[in-house]
């Protein structure tokens, strides 16, 4: 017998092209995925130099973060001329080099993360790049995949490789079940508070344990996508047959035989019994709660039954710094009860929580109500995909009768790159990834929270306790849906 | 990246600790589409005068904008040059500025990388040695100042004489013109022997369906 292996060293090991002395290993990349914002440089640069994209059927491109979410005219004709050329940039570039190319209003268009995913282009076991630091999200499937600069995004184009040093390996292992009204958002949430916003720099995460099997793909997508916010490289979780029922019949993914054998390859991926990690954690499910953050990175984040904490919980002097400045920034003072901050908007949405699985439980909350007076609340879809299904579904009815807003697919208001933006000292429930300060608009206060969550204080204009949602209310919402052909 | 070995050049002196990437290059210029052109906002809101909306002129106080400096492609800084935002386009406007080293105390450590992966030359000497240096390029424009690579000296005709350490791996780039991507393809045989074996691991095909 071999020495046991982590999934991540399986991997790693399968995608080794060389390992010169005196340099980092080069790695191969299966798969590109490329948007308009980082990419420009990196095709002007293959063309100064003279170069080819060496493969083009390992890139897919699509355009997600500058499109407006308004309307179908405002993304055909997009009024900010710099995001208009950069999309322009991007289609021609395409063209140019022969990326398959999802253009605003293609069937499969959506965030990035979103589409690779839906379109069985992220599989197990694949080495996945992206100039984007959200790519861990395609490690729910078992891929390496982590975020890259613009000069390695022209790397890639150029040798479908990248030197890369190796990182070490990190397991957290989640048992337990999860409590009612406790999701993936929660889990990923806890992990980085525990660990830090620099926590798992120069690791490699491997999620494990009952709850992380437990959950679907979308809950994993939702976990590893924050892994970045923790400062891993990448996340990881062993593909199993949650994986694999997600997988079959995507328009990427094997038929056939090569669906059987590519299965076969997956089941030798999950990390050998008895395998070595350079650092281990363990949490126990059922001590979750509902998460929402107070401050201005992930990290700072209480449970909804909590408060803003004061200085004396900060656990360095840094940490104190950072506090009273993000008192501050979001105008919270020590010791409110997180249940009494209100709330001006909610997003729903992003890569992280623009999901079939996201709109489904959020509408299940939203249902027979509406939302709070002078609350602005809007749905945001992750893809095309995303949207037409909740359509077919019915959330958007659900949605637009309680008085959000159901918009088009992108980035929106994840980073207020584009016209969904926050205003100067609004505040925000969003279902995204970052509560940097400005992130979501200059001046904008962003609390992180999952779709329900997000959800329920849209309809009390204030975070609420979802477990104590009228919880029958809920479970018949819920029930309904389920009856009336949504799964959820 | 053209290789690169001695500059013989005057020098531009920029006396000051700290200048971060966001002097070098500011953040509205990070939305260009463009690899090139970043030569001409280098230094952007200390080279212009901006005061008057609409009119842009050269500030003719500031170093870069003096004839007697043009034509320098070495730069001399304080300590912590290139501190701030991880953003490649200020290595980009150094670089298309026509600057092909620069002399400082101490470099931050992102630039540091950047600067190498684009045709820079970082020299790092002590804060007497640039200061000799910076001092001698402020009193006579036309001071000249020679940067060896491949023996790692500094000098000049008026008797300095330096020696400045580089990460070996980095100096071989740089003297062979290599970029990355240059290197990579130095190993291009092993890299078309994995690619065949792996073409046919179906299973990490993005969009191959059928086998
Ligand atoms: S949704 Fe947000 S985090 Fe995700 S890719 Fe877009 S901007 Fe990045």
């Amino acid at each position: 017998m071999s020495t046991p292996k982590t999934l991540f060293e399986k991997v790693w090991q399968q995608h080794l092209v060389a390992e010169p002395a005196g340099e980092p290993p080069l790695l191969y990349i299966d798969l590109q995925l490329v948007h308009e914002v980082t990419s420009p440089q990196a095709f002007e640069g293959l063309r100064i130099a003279g170069r080819k994209l060496r493969r083009p059927d390992r890139h897919i491109a699509t355009v997600d973060h500058n499109v407006p979410t308004t309307s179908v005219e405002d993304r055909l004709h997009i009024v900010d001329q710099i995001a208009s050329k950069q999309v322009q940039a991007l289609r021609t570039n395409c063209a140019d080099f022969g990326i398959e190319f999802f253009d605003v209003q293609d069937a499969s268009q959506g965030i990035v993360h979103m589409i690779g995913p839906e379109l069985g282009a992220t599989k197990p076991g694949m080495t996945i790049v992206c100039g984007d630091s959200h790519t861990s999200t395609h490690g729910a499937f078992g891929a390496m995949a982590f975020g890259i600069g613009t000069s390695e995004v022209e790397h890639v184009m150029a040798t479908q490789t990248l030197p890369q040093s190796k990182p070490k390996t990190f397991r957290i292992t989640v048992d337990g079940e999860l409590p009612f009204g406790v999701t993936a958002k929660d889990i990923i949430l806890d992990i980085i508070g525990k660990i830090g916003t620099d926590g798992a720099t120069g690791y490699a995460i491997e999620y494990a344990g009952s709850a992380i099997r437990a959950l679907s793909m979308e809950g994993r997508m939702t976990v590893c996508n924050m892994s970045i916010e923790a400062g891993a490289r990448a996340g990881m979780i062993a593909p199993d047959e949650t994986t694999f029922e997600y997988l079959k019949g995507r328009r990427f993914s094997p038929q056939g035989d090569a669906w059987e054998q590519a299965v076969a390859h997956w089941r030798t991926l999950p990390t050998d019994e008895g395998a070595t990690f350079d650092r281990e954690m363990h949490i126990d499910a059922a001590t979750l709660a509902p998460a929402v953050t107070w401050g201005t990175s992930p990290g700072m984040h209480a449970t909804i039954d909590g408060k803003v904490p004061s200085l004396d919980d900060a656990r360095s002097d840094a940490d104190r710094k950072s506090f009273a400045k993000a008192y501050e920034y979001m105008d919270l003072q020590p010791g409110m009860p997180m249940e009494q901050i209100t709330i001006d908007t909610v997003f729903l949405g992003s890569c992280t929580n623009g999901r079939i699985e996201d709109l489904r439980a959020a509408a299940a909350v939203v249902k027979g109500h509406h939302i709070a007076a002078k609350i602005r609340a809007m749905v945001v879809p992750g893809s095309q995909q995303v949207k037409r299904q909740a359509e077919e579904e019915g959330l958007d009815a659900i949605f637009k009768t309680a008085g959000f807003e159901w918009r088009e697919p992108g980035c929106s208001m994840c980073l207020g790159m584009n016209p969904d933006i926050l205003q100067p000292g609004e505040r925000c429930a969003s279902t995204s990834n970052r509560n940097f300060e400005g992130r979501q608009g200059r001046g904008g206060r962003t609390h992180l929270v999952s779709p329900e969550m997000a959800a329920a204080a849209a309809i009390t204009g204030h975070f609420t306790d979802i477990r104590k949602w009228k919880s029958a209310e809920l479970n018949l919402a819920t029930k309904q849906m389920l009856a009336e052909g949504g799964s959820l | 990246m053209v290789p690169i070995n001695e500059i013989k050049s005057k020098a531009m002196p920029l006396p000051l600790p700290n200048i971060d990437t966001d002097q070098i290059i500011p953040k509205q210029f990070l939305k260009r589409i463009e690899r090139t052109g970043y030569g001409d906002f280098l230094f952007y809101d200390w080279r212009y005068n901006l005061d008057v909306p609409d009119s842009v002129t050269p500030n003719a106080d500031f170093v870069l904008n003096k004839p007697e400096y043009q034509g320098a492609q070495i730069l001399i800084a304080e300590r912590n040059f290139g501190c701030g935002s991880s953003r490649e386009h200020a290595a980009w406007a150094i670089n298309q500025f026509g600057f092909l080293a620069v002399i400082a105390p101490t470099f931050a450590d992102i630039f540091f990388s950047n600067a190498g992966k684009n045709g820079i030359i970082l020299v790092r000497l002590d804060d007497e040695q640039v200061k000799t240096l910076m001092d001698r390029s402020i009193k006579n424009p036309d001071h000249i100042i020679t940067v060896n690579l491949e023996h790692q000296t500094v000098t000049d005709d008026a008797g300095f004489k330096a020696t400045f350490e580089i990460d070996p791996f980095r100096k071989f780039c740089l003297l062979n013109g290599y970029d990355d991507i240059g290197l990579t393809l130095r190993h291009i045989e092993d890299l078309d022997k994995f690619e065949e074996k792996h073409n046919n691991e179906f299973w990490s095909a993005p969009k191959l369906a059928t086998k």
